[in-house]
């Protein structure tokens, strides 16, 4: 974690309320360093574009404070913010062309007209729409919109740039390149970037660190190797990447590890992350790449025999979903890498999984 | 590739594909045409019609050629320089026996009264004194009789009614008439106000178009900025004066606004006047009471386009560095223009057309076309006066509409 001193950005104690009675922030405190890529990811409602938005001046909190270098901008007007925003459908003014509307946040700080010429031309150059500069918006195809939105809120050298669901009217094959686009533009000019959005995937790929909101409440904040191995809640480990859940009660604590009891099925041994008492119900969170077919024997603590109910060919990999503990929807990935698995529905299989790879969490 | 070609070229019974096209299309279309039908019948011969037969009568005017047919016959070798010769004045004195025997030598002191002013009377006198003269020569007795047969001007008026077609109507509705060679002369002052009318028209759409449009535009602003629940109930507020008859708003002003009315008596509670103000049967009466009708007319259209217009636009603006005005008129101002645009030319289009409004409330110099109409058409029975004035004021709507189309395209108007 940054310590407070350097904390470029720092939300303190932020509680946000639209109508006095429900929280959609809740005793939020989060840290941003400088030239950091920090994602908020969530479902909707979970109050990670109301964050962002109390962030860009628009919304103000209803407790707590928002410093930015340090200085708190609570009082601030949004427009002395100096922070560039890329906004969900670009909002771009239609009304003028690309490079007007390149022009108004130079034209607005007062800048000469030379400056102003070069810097429209390095941005545009930035986002390759050079050619483009005299072209309305509404001329312009959804993946070069959302460049020109970029190119907008880059073109000032705002200290901070914030976007809310920039990618999310792309298809999916400009989204995932316009992830890399923008993931490279902020390496190279290395300003600091809070990017919210509902992607998984968008966050997983984009981000330096990603902060986990649901319901109000920021769930975990780490890196995405940090979150997707070893998800601090179940929540977290639903909704970052696939999950196979199984429910039961501790039946022991062995330290690090813990043994869970599953109903009408036999013990799994865990990673004990989030349960400390025995006796009290739990989730038990598997990938399903980490679950291995036909294991040698005694190579795993967790080995089962599960019911194929269903297979599903992927091409790169093939996915499995089975009857396992009692639980109908648990999914085995398998890599297409040894050639095609040939499995069927209602053959019994043995699989088996680490002590490390099943994370004991919460019941939530 | 073989294959593509037979595809294009012809469906499976043979008949190419672009005529196949063509059927589906023309059902498609006549279809569409059956729906329309009814609406078109009725606007053509409801409205299209009419006015057309109306307009007609502002050049078209035969009631010389058809009361007179022998005097007019005869005028068409005169060669307009000196007094008409002996067989003209029979063929007058022929006309006017008729005339008086058929009782309709009113009309005739009439459509000649509208050019000669006054000389309606001598008509009328010259056809009952006509019906004694038995033999010629025919000249010396009528201009005996009336010493109008003898002004060059009668006769120019005379020959003028030889064709069913005359351009005095147009030329008076602009302050211009037929001079006595049958020249065209400006008209004299006491009867020289048409283009006066006209322009206060204009003056006065202009005047409460702008008001229309500085009351209007906040009002649809906060409409479509506010949520819902508050913004329908503000919305019932405005749309509410469409449901009172146009009647009863007029005259609800008239009420509020009169010498003793509520305005002047709380103005004079309060001292700030010690004397009722004139607020009524003058212009600002009438200013006040178009505006408060048309006001709905240019906020709607305002007020659908401010909808469309995504709150993002605004806070993009100012987080780029626009204080809260400049945003506003930089990037909020320009794209309600289509709605300003449509509003403001729907409300002046509506405003030139005024009658009873400033009829009910307004003085006599407030009065616009929109009366004089009435007035030729209800209470002179000149037609040819209320045509005129009515295709002038429709001219000068399309032709500004067409400029207006030219400068802003109505094709980005919103209406709605």
């Amino acid at each position: 974690m940054p310590d407070a001193k350097n904390a470029f950005v720092k939300f303190s104690d932020i509680q946000k309320t639209y109508d006095g009675e429900t929280l959609v922030v809740k005793n939020l405190n989060l840290e941003i360093p400088r030239g950091e890529f920090l994602t908020m990811l969530g479902p909707s409602g979970s109050g990670k574009t109301t964050t962002l938005m109390m962030l860009a001046g628009f919304e103000v909190p209803t407790q707590g404070t928002i410093l930015l270098e340090g200085r708190s901008i609570d009082n601030m007007p949004p427009h002395k913010r100096d922070i560039g925003m890329v906004f969900q459908n670009y909002a771009l003014f239609p009304h003028m062309t690309v490079e007007e509307n390149l022009v108004f946040p130079l034209k607005v700080r007062k800048l000469g007209k030379a400056e102003i010429e070069a810097k429209i031309k390095r941005v545009l150059d930035m986002v390759r729409l050079g050619a483009h500069g005299k072209r309305r918006p509404g001329q312009l195809s959804g993946g070069q919109q959302q460049r020109v939105a970029l190119a907008r809120a880059l073109v000032f050298d705002p200290k901070l740039v914030l976007m809310d669901e920039p990618l999310g009217a792309l298809d999916k094959q400009l989204r995932e390149q316009m992830q890399l686009e923008i993931k490279h533009i902020h390496e190279n000019l290395g300003v600091t970037v809070v990017y919210v959005t509902h992607d998984q995937g968008e966050a997983l790929t984009m981000s330096d660190r990603i902060a986990v909101f649901n319901d109000g409440v920021v769930q975990q904040v780490a890196a995405p190797a940090e979150l997707y191995e070893r998800p601090q809640n179940a929540f977290v480990a639903q909704f970052v990447g696939e999950n196979n859940q199984l429910r039961g009660k501790v039946a022991a604590m062995n330290g690090e590890t813990c043994k869970v009891e599953i109903p009408g099925a036999a013990d799994v041994q865990a990673l004990a992350v989030n349960v400390e008492v025995v006796g009290r119900p739990t989730v038990l969170s598997l990938r399903p790449e980490r679950v291995k077919l036909n294991p040698a024997p005694g190579s795993f603590p967790n080995v089962f025999s599960a019911r194929v109910a269903e297979v599903i060919y992927l091409g790169d990999h093939v996915r499995v979903r089975a009857s396992v503990c009692g639980h109908d929807d648990f999914v085995i990935k398998l890599p297409n890498s040894e050639g095609i698995v040939q499995l069927e529905s209602g053959t019994v299989i043995t699989i088996g999984w680490k002590t490390e790879d099943c994370r004991a969490l919460d019941a939530s | 590739m073989a294959t593509m070609t037979v595809q294009i070229a012809g469906s499976p019974d043979g008949m190419p594909l672009r005529i196949k096209l063509q059927q589906v299309e023309r059902w498609r279309k006549l279809k569409a045409f059956t729906l329309v039908l009814p609406l078109l019948l009725f606007i053509l011969v409801a409205f299209v019609l009419p006015i057309g037969r109306m307009m007609f009568n502002a050049i078209h005017d035969e009631t010389l050629l058809t009361l007179m047919p022998q005097t007019s016959a005869a005028l068409s070798v005169w060669d307009g320089k000196d007094l008409p010769d002996e067989r003209v004045y029979a063929a007058l004195a022929k006309d006017l026996k008729q005339a008086w025997a058929q009782k309709i030598t009113g009309m005739i002191a009439k459509r000649i009264n509208y050019e000669l002013p006054g000389a309606g009377g001598q008509v009328t006198s010259s056809a009952r004194k006509a019906i004694t003269l038995s033999a010629g020569p025919y000249k010396a007795a009528l201009i005996e009789i009336s010493p109008l047969w003898g002004q060059r001007d009668v006769w120019s008026l005379l020959k003028r009614g030889h064709s069913a077609y005359t351009a005095y109507y147009l030329l008076r509705s602009v302050d211009y008439q037929y001079g006595p060679e049958s020249q065209i002369v400006a008209s004299p002052p006491e009867s020289a106000f048409f283009r006066n009318v006209f322009l206060r028209t204009l003056g006065i759409s202009i005047s409460v178009t702008a008001a229309t449009l500085l009351l209007g535009f906040p009002v649809a602003y906060l409409l479509a900025t506010l949520p819902p629940k508050t913004s329908n109930l503000l919305m019932i507020m405005i749309v509410l004066p469409f449901w009172t008859s146009l009647l009863v708003r007029t005259t609800a002003w008239v009420v509020l606004l009169q010498d003793h009315g509520i305005v002047n008596d709380v103005l004079m509670a309060l001292h700030v006047t010690s004397q009722p103000v004139e607020l009524i049967f003058n212009r600002v009466g009438t200013m006040v009471a178009m505006t408060h009708i048309q006001l709905p007319f240019t906020l709607l259209p305002i007020y659908s386009v401010m909808k469309t217009i995504p709150t993002t636009h605004v806070r993009a603006a100012r987080s780029l560095g626009a204080g809260p005005f400049y945003a506003f008129w930089k990037v909020y101002f320009p794209q309600t223009l289509p709605g300003v645009a449509a509003g403001c030319l729907l409300t002046f289009i509506l405003c030139l057309g005024y009658y009873v409004t400033p009829e009910l409330v307004g003085g006599a110099t407030d009065q616009m076309v929109g009366h004089f109409v009435a007035l030729y058409t209800n209470e002179d029975l000149n037609w040819g006066m209320a045509s005129a004035l009515g295709a002038i004021l429709l001219t000068a709507t399309l032709l500004l509409y067409y400029v207006f189309n030219k400068l802003v395209g109505v094709d980005r108007l919103k209406m709605g």
